[in-house]
């Protein structure tokens, strides 16, 4: 096709076929500012064997702009793979066409995006590298236990009695007030619903029962996970970034042993105290409700939560207690000690640490749950 | 205790840190691994020691004829030194020093007098005698760096191993102890390696320099040897500045005083370090190559200058000071370069 000459001196192309190959004959004048032709209206669908560029006879002054079109003829080539034929064009062209070559050269960007299947086996082998190390390292931990109990004096009690105080006797404010706010929650809840039956003593037992068997350890426990959990995921995560975990490697001794135990042995000792300590706030803050707002005086409360509650209430909640402590100091060390050498490493470590501590507690209290109804406790 | 790493293979996901690296470390010698960052020569310092484990089918790592490969890193007597110091923070010099000793058995470990004579000794062979009752965070990076020596000491173990020691230390502070290292070495006379991505510090203390690129060895041997004779382009580059000079190049002085043009028919680049040049004012007639000077600094013992052959070819000459004074030259004064010594490699990735 032509252009058609109404502005004088446009880009011109036009196309002759000889025998199977298409002539392409370039003429005019070639302004970038101009339009210029397009290489597919041009061709106009025609689908030749070869091609062949040459400049027609008229070609006036040229620039980028025929060189351009050039560019996108060639392209156009080696996508439907015809041969193009360039050597009719004068030298200066075909130079500046090199260039061109050269400098347009861009790598398809490659598609990065991880398909489905390979999503899931990536995240397999995730979740069994994990798992290798869960179970490693709770080996390990019980490994140090053994060896704890055949060998007290080699365990290092002081580090164990600086961690009970941390965990322990420091965390007694959160602890106090949590546990009370939750006892008083517990009873204005139960209170709105036992009032409609005029069994408004019946609170106590709610508020015992439930403070005994359940919140007490679980309520702890998330206390404990959130302040000791994440400290000791940043102590250990700064010391693994610090290189102190392969300095004491280096010297012979297991950072399980080392730095592990004292803080599984603080926290399983201090949790089941903690716990009943809240168990007790928890049992007042259901007292100054039931004063305040059913006028139930504290003696008959007392005396009703007494004959509510039974030894093996308090028993379980213990065991829970401790063992939840166990969860949220393996979580903790376990992080830490698997974090990045790095200082967002340790933040990570004590992000996953209260998560992971969070998680193993709800997990296992519905255990708990079902054991206890099992066994009738 | 000589130490021999073979066929050491590591990888981090898709990450590969060392590849089939073979190591020999002589008994009794300074031996320094020297590589830019992400080359691999602390992951084969950790290998060795034993705080990671090389790929499942690498080859063994020796020390002297005792297979260690599968020994813990405990067991197998090595001190290790680290970039970052790692000292107990919540110990004294003292404790730290002393808490190798303190945790062995009972059966081996020494009495408490014993313990602290060997405290006291280490400290006076680090040169901190009074310093025992301060805690780390008390002490400059210097003297940090030296406790953890002595506590990587204190257990007797059969290799030292330094992990960039010097890494986090400023530079005046970085001289005097490398040089302390150095002597510090003559005396004990342990088997130590150290990594550093350093040049300077390698070539004047160490031994054996091995050169990592890649999670490979590049090259081995002495400081000297390195230096002049670098096996690869990469060794080239890394050991001190170099230029590399498109060929062909007119001005060549040999060894006897004459010169000539200077051509290689197998290569297209010649690496030339800055004081294998010769400046010479420019004279009509005479052999050398054209350049122009763009920037001179003369602070310092030799002088830099930066001269500009063509249009675009830079070219770094150092003359000395001396030397400087008597061409009296100025900034975009045309200059003759002939170079005096070089090194073309014929697999070369000229551009």
């Amino acid at each position: 096709m032509s252009v058609p000459p109404e502005i004088p001196c446009a880009a011109r192309v036009e196309t002759r076929v000889e025998d199977d190959c298409l002539l392409v004959e370039l003429g005019g004048c070639w302004r970038i500012t101009e339009r210029r032709p397009s290489w597919i209206e041009a061709v106009a669908g025609q689908t030749p064997a070869r091609v062949r560029l040459a400049f027609a006879a008229d070609i006036g002054p040229w620039d980028s702009a025929l060189l351009l079109f050039v560019h996108e003829g060639r392209q156009w080539c080696r996508e439907t793979s015809t041969p193009c034929d360039l050597s009719r064009l004068p030298g200066p062209v075909q130079q500046l066409l090199r260039q061109l070559a050269v400098a347009n050269e861009a790598l398809k960007p490659a598609d990065r995006s991880r398909d489905f299947l390979s999503m899931v086996g990536l995240a397999a082998q995730d979740v069994w590298r994990k798992t290798c190390d869960i179970t490693t390292f709770v080996g390990e931990c019980v490994l140090g236990a053994a060896g704890l109990v055949r060998h007290l004096n080699k365990f290092r009690w002081r580090d164990c009695l600086e961690e009970m105080q941390q965990c322990g006797a420091m965390a007694l404010p959160i602890v106090s007030l949590i546990s009370l706010l939750v006892g008083l929650i517990m009873a204005y809840q139960s209170a709105v619903l036992m009032r409609q039956f005029g069994a408004d003593i019946y609170v106590a037992d709610a508020v015992g029962l439930v403070m005994v068997r359940e919140m007490g350890a679980m309520m702890t426990a998330m206390i404990l996970a959130g302040r000791t959990g994440a400290a000791f995921a940043a102590t250990l995560g700064n010391m693994k970034a610090n290189e102190e975990i392969d300095a004491l490697k280096t010297l012979g001794i297991r950072p399980v042993d080392f730095l592990v135990m004292p803080r599984l042995v603080a926290l399983a000792f201090m949790m089941p105290l903690l716990a009943l300590y809240a168990n007790a706030l928890g049992i007042v803050g259901g007292m100054v409700v039931s004063l305040g707002i059913l006028d139930v005086p504290p003696a008959a409360y007392w005396v009703e939560t007494q004959s509510a509650i039974s030894l093996s209430d308090v028993t379980t909640g213990l065991i829970k207690a401790s063992v939840f402590g166990l969860l949220v100091g393996l979580a903790g060390c376990h992080c830490g000690l698997q974090a990045d050498r790095s200082a967002a490493g340790v933040g990570r470590a004590a992000t996953s640490a209260v998560v992971t501590g969070l998680l193993l507690i709800i997990l296992f209290d519905a255990i708990f749950a079902v054991a206890f109804n099992v066994l009738g406790l | 205790m000589s130490i021999t790493a073979t066929q050491i293979t590591k990888t981090f996901g898709t990450y590969t840190a060392l590849a089939g690296v073979d190591l020999h470390v002589p008994s009794g010698k300074l031996v320094a691994l020297l590589g830019p960052s992400g080359s691999g020569k602390t992951t084969l310092l950790r290998v060795i020691a034993g705080l990671e484990t090389a790929d499942s089918g690498s080859g063994r790592i020796q020390f002297h004829a005792e297979d260690v490969t599968d020994v813990p890193t405990g067991k197998r007597g090595v001190g290790f030194v680290f970039q970052h110091y790692a000292l107990f923070r919540h110990m004294t010099v003292f404790d730290n020093i002393a808490f190798g000793l303190n945790v062995l058995k009972r059966k081996e470990r020494p009495s408490k007098d014993q313990i602290a004579d060997r405290v006291h000794k280490l400290l006076k062979l680090v040169q901190l005698d009074n310093l025992g009752k301060r805690y780390p965070t008390q002490l400059s990076g210097g003297q940090r760096q030296r406790v953890a020596l002595a506590r990587a000491l204190a257990v007797d173990p059969k290799v030292l191993l330094l992990d960039e020691p010097f890494g986090a230390l400023d530079a005046k502070v970085r001289k005097e102890l490398r040089r302390w290292l150095r002597q510090f070495h003559d005396e004990i006379n342990l088997t130590t390696v150290f990594v550093t991505h350093d040049q300077e510090e390698a070539l004047e203390i160490a031994d054996e320099v091995v050169v990592m690129n890649q999670a490979k060895i590049e090259q081995v041997g002495t400081p000297q040897e390195v230096y002049d004779h670098p096996a690869t382009p990469f060794v080239y580059q890394f050991l001190g500045n170099v230029n590399k000079l498109q060929l062909p190049w007119r001005g060549f002085s040999n060894a006897d005083g004459s010169h000539g043009p200077f051509t290689d028919s197998s290569a297209k680049v010649a690496y030339v370090r800055p004081h294998e040049l010769e400046v010479l004012r420019y004279r009509v007639g005479v052999d050398g190559e054209v350049a122009s000077i763009r920037t001179i600094h003369a602070a310092g013992s030799v002088a830099r200058l930066t001269c500009v052959r063509g249009s675009s070819e830079f070219v770094d000459v150092e003359i000395s000071r001396q030397r400087l004074d008597e061409l009296a030259l100025a900034i975009d004064d045309p200059v003759l370069l002939r170079v005096r010594r070089s090194r073309t490699f014929a697999e070369d990735y000229a551009i």
